[in-house]
């Protein structure tokens, strides 16, 4: 069974990483739908999923509120129908040293990034477990394994996304759903351009590769983890990281 | 149209693969009818599809034997 004509659910999908999944899934021929936090973010995806000729259209979500992804899932069950693939990729950074960092800079964080996925896990496991059929992965990062100095709310998240992972896959592993992290390394999108020459070079001395990753290799292995190929994997992380980090 | 009771039985004996004539009134999903945690969610949601309701999460978790999900129904959709 291909991913073919399954409907495919991923946050985060204007720009960056959730972009190249959103469009790898839609060349794979899966239905997706891409969520932004801005109506002219969802327009954007609608319009390049229509330029590339992907089924599917971008929709506004916000992935902190319980009540915008109850209705996002009930307009794409009546839309496209109940969504089997499930990319919790939407994240934030908001990074500061420990000291400095405030209760707010904590807390958007884990909301955004780990509470998100609770959220979605649960509302679309409902489907997935009638289909005896799904996938749910998250993008975690590097960082969640490494550790990085002044995002100590963010790696906290990315590697809480593993673990709850892990508990889920043996929750619904009887179901035929398999649960997983992707952990990219330092991927070439707009959160990593912010960056410094300086920072990049150091970053760069230590990947055995010697370079940034495309968005396109994360996607990837997100496409693996979809399809048929990849359906005895589940509860891990697989790292993709040029061998930045290796486990 | 049948009788809720027999709706009921009906659904529990297919979500948990066991006959029919084994669904008795006072049969305990998981100590009587081999259900595991996961199988009593799935009958939940079979339950509120049949009856085309909600049921909350702390109800749901008291609905224990099929006495117990006939009551429930009657109670609040009969």
């Amino acid at each position: 069974m291909s991913i073919n004509g399954k409907v495919a659910l991923v946050t985060g999908a204007s720009r960056g990483i959730g972009a190249a999944i959103a469009d790898h899934l839609g060349a794979e021929g899966a239905v997706i739908v891409g969520t932004a936090t801005s109506e002219s973010g969802a327009e954007k995806i609608t319009a390049r999923f229509a330029e590339k000729g992907i089924k599917g259209v971008g929709k506004v979500l916000n992935v902190t509120d319980a009540d915008s992804v109850a209705s996002l899932l009930k307009s794409v069950q009546e839309e496209f129908g109940t969504p089997e693939i499930l990319v919790n990729n939407a994240g934030i950074t908001k990074d500061n040293l420990l000291m400095r960092m405030s209760e707010d800079e904590w807390f958007d964080v884990i909301n955004t990034n780990l509470s998100a996925i609770y959220r979605l896990s649960k509302a679309c496991l409902r489907g997935m477990m009638k289909a005896r059929w799904g996938r749910i992965i998250n993008i975690s990062s590097v960082v969640g394994s490494m550790g990085n100095a002044g995002q100590s709310n963010y790696a906290a998240t990315k590697a809480g996304v593993a673990g709850f992972a892990r508990a889920l896959a043996k929750e619904v592993g009887s179901r035929g759903i398999t649960v997983n992290t992707v952990a990219p390394g330092f991927i070439d999108t707009d959160m990593t351009k912010e960056l410094s020459e300086e920072q990049k070079e150091l970053m760069l001395s230590q990947i055995a590769l010697g370079r940034l990753g495309q968005p396109e290799e994360i996607a990837a292995v997100v496409g693996f983890l979809a399809s048929d190929a990849g359906s005895y994997i589940t509860g891990d992380t697989l790292h993709v990281n040029g061998g930045m980090y290796m486990s | 149209m049948s009788s809720i009771e027999e709706r009921v039985k009906k659904i529990v004996a297919e979500q948990l693969g066991v006959k029919e004539e084994e669904v008795k009134n006072e049969a305990s999903f998981v100590e009587d009818l081999g259900a595991d945690s996961l199988d009593t969610v799935e009958l939940v949601m079979a339950l509120e599809e049949e009856f085309e309701t909600e049921i909350p999460d702390e109800e749901a978790e008291k609905i224990t034997t099929v006495q117990l999900a006939i009551d429930y129904v009657n109670a609040n959709l009969g």
